[in-house]
């Protein structure tokens, strides 16, 4: 499936939720935040949210800042 | 402990002993970051929100460097209209960090200057969902009280521009901001260079200060992040002690009369 994960054109075989795509990226299911398609995902549903064709996604999490 | 007990400093719900605040950006390593955290005796920590970086995403996340008995302050830093720092809010606590926020609605890309127009809209719509909201801001004494009248959580006038070291620019302006918030605490945030200009902002009766670069840039950050402590402790006594009135002429220290006087000459 052709995705768009934080502006970049991505094509991912065998990922069908957002879980699968954090896995993907190597990134804890803890203290990250997830849009889909503009549209955040609360953190109990992060895992299980199905993606679709040509969904756009953000995945955002804690740096350092002032 | 200090002669004189302090209270502790009330941020909405939450309470903390240190009045130092710091930031985490700029440091060379996460563990340097880590090691001045522990030394500054801070229980509040300020991060920012990024998008993961997709083409390099095994990096180490931040959180685990900070000690689980600090809490996080995720700021907006980085947005110049009311609805990106909404959306930063949010995404900030549907990552599971709480209702805390520092708002940051900035006006000015040089200056980093907020905008005092869409601080004080973005701080009623934050208010409004439910989010204890810290409001970077100018350091504008009206401003400040329609901000706390606004339902801010903490007011936090910059002493000069973000990173730029230069100190407390209008030490004058957190006082008379001091005097008009009366019901959350004033925290001077952005500016300060060095222990001296923390230990300022607590003697003018700042109720907390809250420094990044000045210890993440500093040539020794974890020696700079202890020296910060002992600086706002120092200026916070300083304080409470109530400094003495400034006259415009000298007062002899020694006693004016008894003093021994050579009679004739050489």
């Amino acid at each position: 499936m052709t995705l768009t994960v934080n502006g970049e054109p991505k094509v991912m075989a065998a990922v069908t939720t957002v879980g699968n795509l954090l896995d993907h990226f190597g990134v804890s299911h803890q203290t990250v935040a997830v849009m889909v398609d503009g549209v955040i995902i609360a953190r109990e549903h992060v895992a299980n949210t199905l993606l679709h064709e040509g969904a756009s996604i953000e995945i955002i999490r804690f740096v350092g800042g002032g | 402990m200090p002669i004189l007990e302090d209270s502790l400093i009330q941020v909405g719900p939450y309470t903390f002993h240190s009045r130092l605040f710091v930031g985490t950006g700029k440091y060379a390593s996460n563990t340097l970051m880590q090691e001045a955290i522990v030394a500054s005796g801070t229980e509040l920590v300020t991060v920012a929100l990024r998008r993961v970086n997709v083409s390099r995403s095994d990096e180490p996340s931040l959180l685990n460097f900070v000690p689980p008995s600090v809490k996080i302050l995720p700021n907006t830093a980085g947005c110049y209209t009311v609805e990106d720092a909404l959306l930063v809010a949010d995404l900030a606590r549907a990552a599971g960090i709480g209702d805390l926020i520092k708002l940051e609605v900035i006006a000015d890309s040089i200056l980093l200057w907020p905008d005092p127009i869409l601080t004080l809209q973005a701080t009623e719509r934050l208010v409004a969902k439910g989010f204890t909201v810290m409001v970077y801001t100018t350091p504008d004494p009206i401003l400040a009280k329609h901000l706390e009248d606004a339902g801010a959580a903490a007011v936090m006038p910059l002493g000069s521009p973000i990173g730029s070291g230069q100190g407390i620019i209008d030490i004058e302006a957190i006082r008379r901001i001091k005097e008009r918030v009366t019901r959350v605490p004033v925290v001077v945030d952005a500016g300060i260079g060095g222990a001296a200009d923390a230990a300022v902002a607590m003697e003018a009766g700042a109720d907390a200060v809250l420094v990044n670069t000045a210890i993440a840039l500093a040539k020794n950050p974890v020696a700079m992040a202890e020296a910060m402590k002992w600086a706002v402790m120092a200026g916070r006594q300083g304080y409470l002690a109530g400094r003495m009135p400034k006259r415009q002429e000298a007062e002899a220290s020694s006693p004016q009369s008894g003093r021994v006087e050579a009679y004739g000459g050489l």
